[in-house]
């Protein structure tokens, strides 16, 4: 990484050098610059405003960069030691489905862990390939869904040498990483690419005490969540690309997607952010991870709680963890995680990422300080004293379940289909989703039977408060099953 | 030279005090500190410019905040102060012989070390030696501590800045839990006048109540702080601060003070109308 340069953001320079210019405009958003709507200048400023502003030669067009969007790709690939950066204005979900696009035609297949973002398998429905899933591990004590074993990976290579890709997420949102660089090394051996949804492994690129990034051990493309934990506005990412992956080509796919009209705000916090992240984000990384550390400890001194760390690596399912996850099993304490969550926010004013079946997970990033952090443990402290239930033998113990796939999701998704009771469905292959959102990682894709186990599932999470997504049916009660296989 | 110092108490409103000299200026981790003299009021202390006290009516505050919860149960051994830098509610407990150990828990050592210099009149007792200084969150240090003291006073800024957290439902449930069976929670109440405080003042006071059987607010007239109406939360266990006052055992003790006296005790608890209104609304 070029130090001096990464001083640089050239799209950010544009956008001042533009407003210096005080151009007349008579071209789209037609607010102009704010003055067609004043409420809303008033409530986001106007400063936010006046560089709303669409493609024009001096602020290049992100959809063919040519110069200051062109020079900030660059940038973005230097400092996080790839060959290419691609700026994305539609979310990591974009980043994600465009790799899965460049990576396979309709018919080809990618080894996936099933614990993906529903983005991932969304891309499959878009795109026709065939997920060829290698189940996680799991935590027995947590009951989260882990990495994938470099065994199950060889085994599923070995088993279909005609896949084009293999996909790995580091880490997953709990914060587990897979052997991401033996992996890799494989794949490549068997002519597979590797990619990689990095959604929640933005930091790693900036600091040695936490686990290796994709392109520092090879991969050929990665989807990086820069406004997850970097810093930048909600829906800005990159795609990061690396190896003999075709610049051109990631564009083209990108392109068949993404808007026309990308926004300039989105695109000057992934300029600033970057350019925070090359200079500072060593600095701010090590006192996220002393604050998380901080936050373990006197999580686990309550009891009951177990904030989990490094001490669930085994060399293979967790072949590494990301210290900076604050991730709590809440199991032990008789509340679901989705509980704990609700009264975080309900009774303490306390929003964290998500809760789920056994676990609640808060970011720690780059804009907390200690007295925050106390207030959340407090807050947990206080939840136990007030709230906690003796009896647990009614909770549902894990977070994961082996899905029996039938078809493809594209298939599925396709097939003709009716609705039926969701009570009722069970035999069936279901034609959609169904996750809990957050996380948004599918309890049943398309193409997946539909088994009592994941009925119980269901019910209970939706019972203890989860927030469920993914049917035509926006109230989940009835769902699509395939009619003809 | 005219040189003032302005606050505003809501947006359309400003309060300020002509300055003879600034004393002191510094920024620390958590807030900017200055202390400043003025003829009218001596030497007052700021932070991040809001008024903290001054030299002429500290008393009414510190005599308030400790006096009423010790006249109310005079055989107070252990007392936590959560903030309280400046040392004046300190100097208040520490003229009771009968207290046996005073921990103060202030966030900003800074804080202690400008008064020291420059008001040593409210930090005359920081170093009695039944006084135990902790430098550190006041939410971190209670959260360790269960069923150990008779009184918790909150002697903290607003609940914007440093001491947010100090007005959080969280803390409450937290000095709940450190007080003995018949402990005495008081705190610096914010104010029911402007809208902004008015909203810390009724928010303190809903959280507040979750926890406690008895919560009574009581009012004091502080002429340098927002409207120049203040108020206190007297939170407990056990006691209600007007049927259980020990005013012969307080006035027995013979101490000379500003502000307080036993009568005015039993009349700080009758509130005004509107501010009734507000609590009612809490309430619900």
């Amino acid at each position: 990484m070029d130090v001096k340069r990464q001083r640089r953001a050239p799209i950010l320079e544009a956008l001042e050098e533009y407003k210096e210019m005080r151009i007349v405009p008579f071209d789209v958003p037609g607010h102009k610059r704010g003055k067609g709507n004043r409420e809303l200048t008033e409530f986001l400023g106007e400063k936010c405003l006046t560089i709303d502003v669409n493609s024009m030669k001096p602020l290049d067009n992100l959809c063919h960069p040519i110069s200051v969007i062109k020079e900030a790709e660059a940038l973005a690939a230097d400092a996080f030691g790839a060959k290419h950066a691609f700026l994305m204005v539609g979310g990591t979900t974009s980043a994600v489905q465009s790799m899965i696009m460049v990576a396979c035609k309709r018919g080809d297949k990618i080894i996936m862990p099933r614990n993906v973002h529903k983005s991932a398998i969304n891309a499959l429905v878009v795109c026709g390939a065939v997920p060829v899933y290698v189940n996680p591990g799991i935590n027995k004590e947590v009951g989260i869904p882990l990495g994938m074993s470099y065994e199950d990976v060889k085994k599923a290579i070995l088993e279909n040498p005609d896949a084009k890709a293999v996909m790995v997420n580091n880490p997953t949102y709990y914060g587990i990483c897979s052997p991401l660089k033996a992996i890799t090394e494989l794949a490549h051996e068997h002519g597979m690419l590797v990619l990689a949804d990095e959604a929640h492994g933005t930091h790693f690129y900036f600091n040695d005490n936490l686990p290796a990034s994709a392109m520092s051990v090879g991969a050929d493309m990665a989807s990086v969540s820069m406004h997850k934990t970097g810093g930048s506005l909600t829906q800005s990412s990159l795609l990061l690309i690396n190896n003999d992956v075709s610049k051109g080509y990631v564009r083209q796919i990108i392109n068949l997607t993404q808007t026309t009209s990308a926004s300039y705000l989105l695109m000057s916090s992934l300029d600033i952010s970057r350019r925070n992240l090359a200079l500072h984000g060593k600095e701010i990384f090590d006192n996220v991870i002393r604050m998380v550390e901080y936050a373990r400890d006197e999580i686990n001194k309550i009891g009951g709680y177990y904030a989990f760390g490094r001490e669930l690596i085994n060399g293979d399912t967790v072949f590494d963890f990301d210290v900076t996850k604050l991730s709590v099993h809440t199991r032990e304490v008789g509340l679901a995680g989705i509980e704990v969550y609700d009264l975080l926010r309900d009774e303490y004013g306390i929003q964290i990422e998500f809760g789920d079946i056994g676990n609640i997970l808060a970011i720690v990033s780059v804009g907390d300080n200690l007295l925050a952090i106390d207030r959340l443990v407090s807050s947990i402290s206080e939840i136990k004293r007030l709230y906690a239930k003796e009896d647990i033998t009614m909770m549902l113990d894990h977070e994961y379940i082996d899905p029996e796939v039938v078809m493809t999701p594209q298939d599925a998704f396709y097939a003709p289909k009716t609705s039926v009771p969701i009570k009722e469905s069970c035999g069936a292959v279901s034609s959609e989703f169904v996750m809990c959102y957050p996380p948004g990682i599918p309890i049943l894709a398309p193409g997946e039977r539909i088994t009592q186990d994941i009925l119980d599932y269901i019910e209970y999470a939706k019972d203890k408060g989860c927030s469920l997504t993914g049917t035509q049916d926006i109230d989940i009660k009835n769902i699509n099953i395939v009619t003809q296989l | 030279m005219e040189l003032w110092y302005t606050e505003e108490h809501s947006d359309n409103v400003r309060f300020s005090i002509r300055v003879d000299k600034q004393l002191y200026s510094g920024k620390s981790e958590f807030q900017r500190i200055d202390i400043l003299y003025s003829n009218e009021f001596g030497t007052f202390l700021t932070l991040d410019s809001l008024m903290m006290l001054t030299e002429k009516d500290e008393f009414i505050y510190h005599d308030m905040i400790v006096h009423v919860p010790m006249a109310v149960n005079p055989a107070i051994k252990k007392v936590l102060v959560i903030g309280g830098g400046d040392g004046g509610t300190v100097r208040e407990l520490a003229r009771y012989k009968t207290i046996e150990q005073i921990d103060l828990v202030e966030i900003d050592e800074m804080v202690v070390e400008a008064c020291r210099k420059y008001l040593p009149t409210t930090t005359c007792s920081l170093d009695d030696e039944r006084v135990n200084i902790y430098y550190e969150d006041g939410l971190r240090f209670v959260r360790h501590i269960e069923n150990e003291y008779d009184l918790i006073i909150v002697d903290s800024t607003d609940s914007f800045g440093p001491g947010e957290s100090l007005f959080t439902k969280a803390f409450y449930g937290n000095c709940y839990k450190a007080l003995k069976e018949d402990g005495i929670l008081v705190n610096q109440h914010e104010s029911p006048y402007y809208a902004a405080y008015a909203n810390s003042f009724k928010r303190a006071h809903s959280r507040i109540v979750e926890f406690f059987p008895i919560t009574k607010v009581y009012e004091a007239h502080i002429p340098t702080y927002p409207s120049g109406y203040w108020m206190f939360g007297f939170a407990s266990k056990k006691y209600d601060p007007v049927e259980d006052l020990k005013a012969d055992e307080w006035n027995a003790l013979k101490l000379e003070t500003g502000y307080y006296n036993t009568d005015l005790h039993r009349n700080c608890f009758s509130l005004p109308n509107y501010v009734k209104r507000i609590l009612e609304d809490s309430d619900e």
